[in-house]
C-alpha cells in the first residue's frame, strides 16, 4: 500500500506536469516572452499548485502529528537568504531561459522519450554532479 | 513560435501538481522538489530512502503515458532552441538548482505554499533572471 501510494504521488505530479505545459519549452519560453509571443498559461499552473499546496499543507499539519510512512515531517527550516541561494537561483533562471526545461518539467517528460528531453536531462545531471563536486572542494578548503 | 493560451488545462495541471505536493507531505513528510528527489536518488543514503525516491520518479515518468491514455497523444514538447542551448542550459540549470537548493517545484510551489522567505526570494530571483535571459536570447541575440 505504502509503495503504491508513493508511486501514485509521483504519477499525479507527472500527469499534472503533462497537462500543465511545464514540460513544453515553447510554452515555458513564451510565458517569459512578454514582448514577443506571450502565452500567460503557466501563471495558472503556478497559481493552482501554490493555492492547493498552501491549504493542503495546513490541513495535513493540523490533522496529523506525523506523516503516514515516516516518524516525522522533514521540512526545510533554514531562513537564511545568502549569496548561495540567490546566486544559485539566478544561475538556474538563466539556464531555464536558455533551454526552456526545468527539472520538474523535464523529469516526467522523460516518459515521452523525446530526444530533446533526454539531451537536457543528461546535461542537467552533469551540472548537478559538477556543482556537488565544486561544493565539496570549497567545503574542504574552509 | 506561438503557443495556444490554455488557462483551463494549465490550471487543472497546476492543481494536480499541488495535490501531489500535499500527498508527499502527508505520506513521506517531505516537500516535493524535483531537484531534491533526483539528487537524493543519484546519491543514495539508505535503501529505504532510495526506494521511495525511485517509486516517486517511476510515477513521475509514467505521467505522460497515463496522460496519453486520456488525451490520445503524448504531451506536446516543442523545442524552439538548438541542441547546444539544451546542453548548455541543462548544465547551467544543474549548477543553479544545486547551489540554490531547489527549483520551480521545491521553491516555487512547496516553498511558496509554506511562505518560506528563502523560497520566495529564490522564486522571485529565478523568475526575474529567466525573463531577462529570454528577452536577451530572443530580442537581442535573435535566438540561440
Amino acid at each position: 500500500m505504502k509503495h503504491v501510494l508513493t508511486y501514485l504521488t509521483g504519477l499525479v505530479f507527472g500527469v499534472g506536469i503533462s497537462m500543465s505545459g511545464m514540460a513544453n519549452p515553447a510554452k515555458v519560453i513564451n510565458f517569459f516572452d512578454v514582448f514577443g509571443t506571450w502565452d500567460p498559461s503557466l501563471a495558472f499552473v503556478m497559481g493552482g499548485a501554490v493555492v492547493v499546496a498552501f491549504f493542503g499543507y495546513r490541513a495535513v499539519f493540523k490533522r496529523f502529528d506525523s506523516p503516514a510512512f515516516e516518524p516525522r515531517f522533514t521540512v526545510p527550516t533554514s531562513r537564511v537568504i545568502d549569496a548561495k541561494l540567490i546566486g544559485g537561483s539566478a544561475v538556474f533562471g538563466i539556464g531555464w531561459g536558455i533551454a526552456g526545461f526545468c527539472p520538474g518539467g523535464a523529469l516526467p517528460a522523460i516518459g515521452t522519450l523525446d530526444p530533446a528531453v533526454l539531451t537536457f536531462f543528461v546535461a542537467l545531471v552533469a551540472g548537478i554532479f559538477a556543482a556537488k563536486f565544486m561544493m565539496q572542494r570549497t567545503a574542504r578548503r574552509v | 513560435m506561438i503557443t495556444e493560451f490554455t488557462p483551463f488545462v494549465s490550471l487543472i495541471g497546476g492543481i494536480l501538481i499541488g495535490l501531489s505536493a500535499v500527498m508527499l507531505m502527508a505520506f513521506q513528510g517531505r516537500v516535493f522538489g524535483a531537484t531534491g528527489v533526483l539528487a537524493g536518488f543519484m546519491t543514495p543514503q539508505s535503501s529505504s530512502d532510495w526506494q521511495w525516491r525511485a517509486l516517486l520518479l517511476a510515477g513521475m515518468v509514467s505521467g505522460p503515458l497515463v496522460y496519453r491514455v486520456f488525451a490520445g497523444e503524448m504531451p506536446a514538447i516543442d523545442v524552439p532552441v538548438s541542441n547546444i542551448a539544451l546542453i548548455i542550459g541543462g548544465f547551467i540549470v544543474g549548477l543553479g538548482v544545486t547551489y540554490g537548493s531547489g527549483c520551480t517545484s521545491g521553491h516555487g510551489v512547496c516553498g511558496m505554499a509554506r511562505l518560506s522567505p528563502r523560497s520566495i526570494a529564490a522564486t522571485v530571483t529565478f523568475m526575474i533572471f529567466t525573463a531577462i535571459t529570454v528577452y536577451v536570447v530572443r530580442h537581442v541575440l535573435g535566438g540561440i
